[in-house]
């Protein structure tokens, strides 16, 4: 009486089944939005409403789960999430990208390669990349419908006249299998090169918005540029400062009120890998202490 | 060559049969015939609620006819009937061979993106590529449409009536259509820069080589831009002929009381 009986991972199965219809149609025809009915969940939109419906759809009890919250494993977003689905699914959570078989994400894409037996699952906000250039939805459609991507090319070249390069860093436009342009949600510009012939299957869910898209595994995604002014993922000119990576994406941290900062990996599984392969940053606590380990 | 050229123009760009529309009882437009050639303008008069803009619509494809066709010598010299193109080439047709030149800039233009932007905007929808280009093509239609190109990364909200129309023209003929329709396209401009606007117009008209249909109220309009002149009342067209015969020496008594309701300079 007192316990709440939850279906597994909180849908009932009828509802999963038509996400899953969905995330079919979605995987058959790569980039293009399919309308689904979305439910409400037991959190605001905006937190991933999408993201968690797609994900409940799609685990099973052998899954592990992932969930990162702009590349961190320990915002209240993750940890949320994360335990809801220990709690609906009772599955296996961790926070090892390698481990995760299934990996809900808000705004990045792992550092760590991804493989065949995992499925990225995005949160997406906006679904629609020409939203803020044609406000009707209906024409919208039918531009992807027939494939006239002109004007995304207008959003570029309107970053180029205002800044001299193109400036849009996030949400940047991709096209997909040649066909479909697609929002690639919120994730920084470095991660698109990511999202090309990943072997990992992603799926998009945007819960207010009420759209799921894919990227089957092995797909081309290309980012959208000009010929003179060609696609570049953008990252800070710095090592980590507590793993050292050269390569990674980095959040900048305010330390003081006199202009202190640091930058971090975003990706906090990535970086504490690393200090614990005995990489250090110039501000990473020497040595690094294992988590298991004593306090000395 | 000269013989292409000159069969080219002997072909009507654009055809009308019979067109009518109807809305339930009331007939916006009925039977209308006539033919377009390359390089012809071809003015559309009447008063308010004669049916000057639906036929417009009618001949643009955007609003389906009642009875009778329009059909159109594409790029490629076959004449196709409208009404059998598909929605991806009646579309294209219109960003890349056609014009619309709306009389409320706001409607033709993107007033939130650059002026640059909205002119390379076709461009881009054709393909093009190249930053460096699509910007040279739209700084070299602007200067052509007296814009000052230091504008050029302007959006058209901080520009004034007169230069917003004659954006939204270059932005049309960016493509080299070789039929433009335009709707009052002097509406609501005062008379100077209209005068400054109808030449513009004009040259770009004889200099393109260009068919246009343009619908207006306003006879002087008429008279100054077009070659062609039919008059409209009630939906059908009541006068046809060569713009001078027909404002110079009306038949109809209503061509006749509108030729004689312009006030004289």
């Amino acid at each position: 009486m007192n316990a709440p009986a939850y279906n597994f991972a909180y849908l009932d199965e009828q509802t999963k089944r038509m996400i899953r219809r969905a995330i079919l149609k979605a995987i058959a025809i790569p980039g293009y939005q399919v309308p689904f009915a979305s439910r409400e969940m037991p959190m605001p939109y905006g937190w991933g409403t999408g993201g968690v419906q797609v994900t409940a759809a799609i685990l099973g009890p052998q899954d592990v789960l992932k969930v990162i919250d702009q590349g961190s494993d320990d915002t209240t977003n993750a940890i949320s999430i994360r335990k809801f689905f220990a709690k609906t699914a009772g599955v296996a959570t961790t926070t090892a990208t390698i481990d995760a078989t299934v990996i809900q994400t808000r705004h990045r894409i792992p550092e760590t390669a991804l493989h065949a037996n995992q499925v990225l699952v995005y949160q997406v906000p906006i679904p629609e990349p020409l939203r803020f250039l044609e406000p009707r939805e209906t024409e919208t459609r039918r531009m992807h419908a027939l494939a006239e991507y002109g004007l995304m090319h207008v959003k570029l070249y309107e970053d180029i006249a205002r800044f001299g390069h193109i400036a849009t860093a996030y949400a940047y436009p991709v096209k997909v299998n040649a066909r479909y342009v697609m929002d690639p949600s919120p994730t920084p510009k470095f991660d698109n090169p990511k999202m090309d012939n990943c072997p990992a299957l992603q799926l998009f869910g945007a819960g207010r918005e009420k759209r799921i898209y894919a990227i089957p595994p092995y797909t081309q995604v290309v980012s959208l540029d000009f010929e003179d002014h060609p696609f570049e993922p953008y990252r800070f000119n710095a090592p980590c400062a507590l793993c050292a990576a050269e390569n990674s994406y980095l959040d900048e941290i305010v330390t003081d009120d006199k202009g202190g900062r640091m930058f971090v990996c975003s990706d906090t599984d990535y970086c504490e890998g690393r200090q614990a392969a005995g990489h250090h940053g110039s501000l990473s606590a020497a040595p690094y202490k294992d988590k298991a380990g004593s306090h000395g | 060559m000269v013989d292409q050229d000159m069969l080219e123009n002997d072909q009507p760009l654009l055809i009308a049969e019979s067109l009518s529309k109807s809305y339930g009882r009331i007939t916006a437009c009925r039977d209308v015939s006539f033919a377009l050639y390359p390089g012809e303008v071809l003015a559309i008069v009447g008063e308010s609620g004669s049916g000057k803009s639906t036929l417009l619509q009618l001949l643009s494809g955007q609003l389906a006819a009642s009875g009778g066709q329009v059909s159109y010598r594409m790029r490629d010299s076959v004449t196709r009937d409208l009404a059998t193109l598909g929605e991806a080439e009646r579309r294209f047709l219109f960003r890349t061979d056609w014009g619309f030149v709306h009389q409320d800039p706001a409607q033709g233009l993107r007033m939130a993106v650059s002026a640059g932007a909205n002119v390379g905007e076709r461009l881009m929808a054709v393909g093009w590529n190249h930053y460096g280009r699509i910007r040279d093509t739209a700084s070299d239609w602007l200067t052509r449409v007296e814009i000052d190109i230091a504008r050029i990364d302007d959006a058209p909200r901080t520009y004034s009536g007169g230069m917003r129309q004659r954006l939204q023209i270059a932005r049309n003929l960016v493509t080299e259509p070789r039929l433009v329709f335009m709707d009052e396209p002097t509406g609501g401009l005062d008379v100077s820069v209209q005068a400054r606007l109808l030449d513009l117009v004009r040259n770009l008209v004889a200099e393109l080589h260009l068919a246009v249909i343009i619908v207006t109220h306003d006879l002087a309009v008429a008279r100054l831009l077009s070659h062609r002149v039919m008059v409209m009342k009630g939906g059908r067209v009541i006068e046809t002929g060569l713009t001078d015969q027909v404002l110079d020496d009306p038949r109809e008594p209503y061509t006749q009381l509108l030729v004689s309701s312009i006030l004289p300079a």
